[in-house]
């Protein structure tokens, strides 16, 4: 067999690590490099360098250093049982080509994950040396994403968390039977505590931060300034869209999680046995993407949120806040005139910056249905749920038919 | 009338001197005409009084203190009409202070479209420039230069990022209107350039392009999401948008090949790797 080229590495380390939906580069301390001799900037908002067929931002490398592994979770394409070809990066080369990358503006930094080899440990301390050495040796203040090996050392993870500016643990499935099934060496006791972990140095990091600056001392750096987050598969097990926004619920009030990834269960080349090969589900992941935002942005609570599921499933044809306003009609019509902005978040068509719009604009004037037409991007969803100086929803309201006229519009058959 | 000739199609200092003048002189809008130096002379010209004959008064224009910013920022949009309807913004601005909360204002949202555009063009430059390496100059100090095709007149604005980011490479940005130039000490502008004007390969987008085709998941294709954030105008200064057919045509079948080939017998290591776990429980 001969040796693999450079290119060869990255496309099987690459393809390796597109199951991971994260490529988030914001919301990490504001740096740049004028004045020292390294490279690269983090000015807090991300940014997306490219954009996949997939409609998946390129903001990060995303690369395993290594695909060879010694777990055998049957959703994974790495799997020690899977005949995938396997290919290990040096240290070296992979500080190579993110440098290169990043000069040439491709990519906001690195998202390094790993297959395990010979242990939890080995191969943490691996991840961590990429990013001490870009940190150290280059000068590197671009963005850095580490995936945190759960079985591994807790001083591995504390220096992981100096040099990067994420880290993640990944949950990887809603429910405990389910990662005993199809992760067989994982254990959610050993995520959750080392997701723990992670929350207390943050937190611990911060409280510093803050007493720092007000004694004016020494600079220390953040610990994982731009917090962790972690991703569940959703498909591969029979969990119900109830387990999974009652675990991502529990993750972000209990681990201060910045994000909770969903990750369609999707087919994979030379995919396990144990699995049914499926179209991944998008829409319902789309949906529990919706339903992730009401829960973070918009005060809603995961019992309300799912007051309109059945069978602890989403409704896939109509968005989550649609739904419940559908099922709690007593709380219209609402006068856009009046109502709190706790309120206007409940409207079915209304967001946060419509919302705010809506304060600014009423402050001046009495509200019309044409200055709503201007103030939203939708009107015709607004109608059923609003009262304006000029327009009241009568019966429209309580119509039994309201959830059809929201339905997409049924498939042209086609001819013969 | 009254008639401003401003310098450039960026001129926000030329546009505020005037503006200040003008409402001093309570000029109304609909008095003024607004030039670039590229737009064409008119018969009408030697009829409008220019606006250096107005002498200036002590009155100085109120605005809300986001006003400012925002006008710098829409004075780099291509809408031939931005002088005349900033004016006529700050004209309005005098009697109605808040004016800028009224979302469903005619002038206001042309306002907000407006600057959303430019910090939309911006962001887009900083994702969508592609840097290629021309050597190394004094000092060892890598070399690079980038063509980049904004839709307004952004570069000044989009600039100072890559010096921030990169202020130990000497780079330069070319755009057809305007050029940045970067050697470790200023960022210079000057004219506009030819895509000719830099390099037209660089031997890392071989490597790019691996990974742009590796990271893609043909299973999940989505092609309206990519082109909603990475619209088609931009592709043809984007390396990797070359091979965007290829993986869209060829992306159902690569998912029916995944979900039918046959399930190959699992990697004997798996087993191995489990006996050694039963035999050291360690």
């Amino acid at each position: 067999m001969s040796k693999k080229t450079l290119i060869d590495k990255l496309a099987i380390l690459a393809d390796a690590a597109k199951y991971d939906a994260s490529c988030a580069s914001s919301g990490t301390t504001k740096r740049d490099s004028l004045g020292g001799a390294g490279l690269g900037s983090t000015e807090g908002m991300g940014i997306c360098h490219a954009y996949a067929p997939d409609g998946r931002c390129i903001s990060l490398l995303k690369v395993l250093l290594t695909n060879f592994c010694i777990f055998d979770c049957r959703y994974c394409i790495n799997r020690s049982s899977s005949n995938v070809e396997r290919a290990r990066f040096t240290p070296t080369e992979l500080i190579k080509i993110t440098l290169d990358f990043y000069k040439r503006n491709y990519i906001e930094g690195l998202f390094l994950s790993s297959g395990i080899i010979r242990s939890p440990d080995y191969t943490m301390e691996q991840l961590v040396e990429v990013a001490r050495s870009l940190r150290e040796d280059y000068g590197f203040r671009g963005y850095i994403h580490l995936k945190t090996i759960a079985e591994a050392d807790s001083l591995l993870i504390e220096q992981a968390g100096l040099y990067a500016d994420r880290l993640s643990v990944n949950i990887e499935l809603p429910t405990q039977s389910g990662l005993k099934s199809f992760a067989p060496e994982k254990s959610e006791h050993t995520i959750l505590k080392t997701m723990g972990e992670v929350k207390e140095k943050i937190d611990i990091s911060k409280a510093e931060k803050k007493s720092r600056s007000k004694k004016r001392s020494n600079f220390v750096p953040d610990f994982a300034p731009a917090g962790q987050s972690t991703q569940m598969i959703i498909g591969a097990d029979g969990s119900t869209d109830s387990d999974i926004i009652e675990t991502s619920s529990r993750l972000y009030s209990g681990y201060k999680m910045r994000r909770v990834y969903y990750s369609a269960y999707s087919p994979i080349p030379d995919a396990s046995r144990d699995l049914p090969p499926i179209a991944p589900p998008l829409v319902r992941e789309h949906r529990l993407y919706q339903a992730d935002w009401l829960y973070r942005f918009y005060d809603f609570e995961p019992a309300e949120i799912l007051s309109s599921a059945q069978s602890g499933m989403l409704d896939l044809d109509i968005d989550p806040k649609l739904a419940w306003a559908l099922k709690h009609r007593e709380w219209f019509p609402m006068d856009v005139n009046r109502v709190s902005r706790k309120e206007l978040l409940r409207i079915p068509g209304l967001g946060a910056i419509g919302a705010d719009k809506v304060i600014r604009a009423r402050r001046l004037t009495r509200l019309r249905l044409d200055d709503m037409a201007k103030l939203t991007q939708s009107l015709k969803k607004l109608l059923p749920f609003i009262e304006t100086a000029d327009w009241t929803p009568g019966h429209l309201t309580d119509a039994a038919d309201l959830r059809q006229r929201f339905l997409p519009p049924p498939q042209q058959m086609a001819l013969l | 009338m009254i008639c401003v000739k401003l310098s450039s199609e960026t001129d926000f200092e030329g546009w505020r001197k005037a503006a200040r003048l003008l409402i001093q002189n309570q000029i109304k809008p609909c008095n003024v005409i607004w030039r670039v130096p590229s737009a064409p002379v008119s018969l009408l010209d030697s009829t409008y009084t220019d606006h250096t004959t107005l002498s200036s008064t002590t009155l100085s224009p109120k605005v809300p203190s986001a006003f400012p910013d925002i006008a710098h920022r829409v004075i780099c949009h291509t809408d031939p009409e931005r002088f005349a309807r900033l004016y006529s913004l700050l004209f309005r601005l005098q009697t109605q202070p808040r004016l800028l909360s009224k979302h469903q204002d005619r002038d206001v949202i042309w306002l907000q479209n407006c600057d959303k555009a430019i910090r939309r063009d911006i962001h887009k430059m900083h994702a969508f420039v592609r840097f290629r390496k021309i050597g190394e100059g004094r000092y060892k100090r890598e070399q690079f230069a980038a063509w980049f095709e904004p839709t307004h007149y952004i570069t000044e604005l989009g600039a100072p990022f890559f010096m921030r980011r990169f202020p130990n490479m000497d780079w330069a940005i070319v755009t057809p209107h305007r050029s940045a130039l970067w050697d470790g000490r200023t960022l210079r502008f000057s004219e506009g350039g030819k895509q000719s004007d830099v390099p037209a390969y660089d031997a890392v987008e071989e490597q790019w392009k691996t990974y742009f085709k590796s990271i893609f998941n043909p299973a999940r294709l989505k092609v309206q999401a990519m082109t909603s954030e990475m619209p088609k105008k931009y592709w043809h200064n984007l390396p990797e948008a070359e091979l965007i057919p290829d993986l869209i045509s060829s992306a159902k079948e690569r998912e029916r090949q995944m979900k039918e080939t046959a399930v190959t017998s699992p990697n004997p290591l798996a087993a191995k790797l489990a006996n050694r776990k039963q035999s050291d429980p360690s």
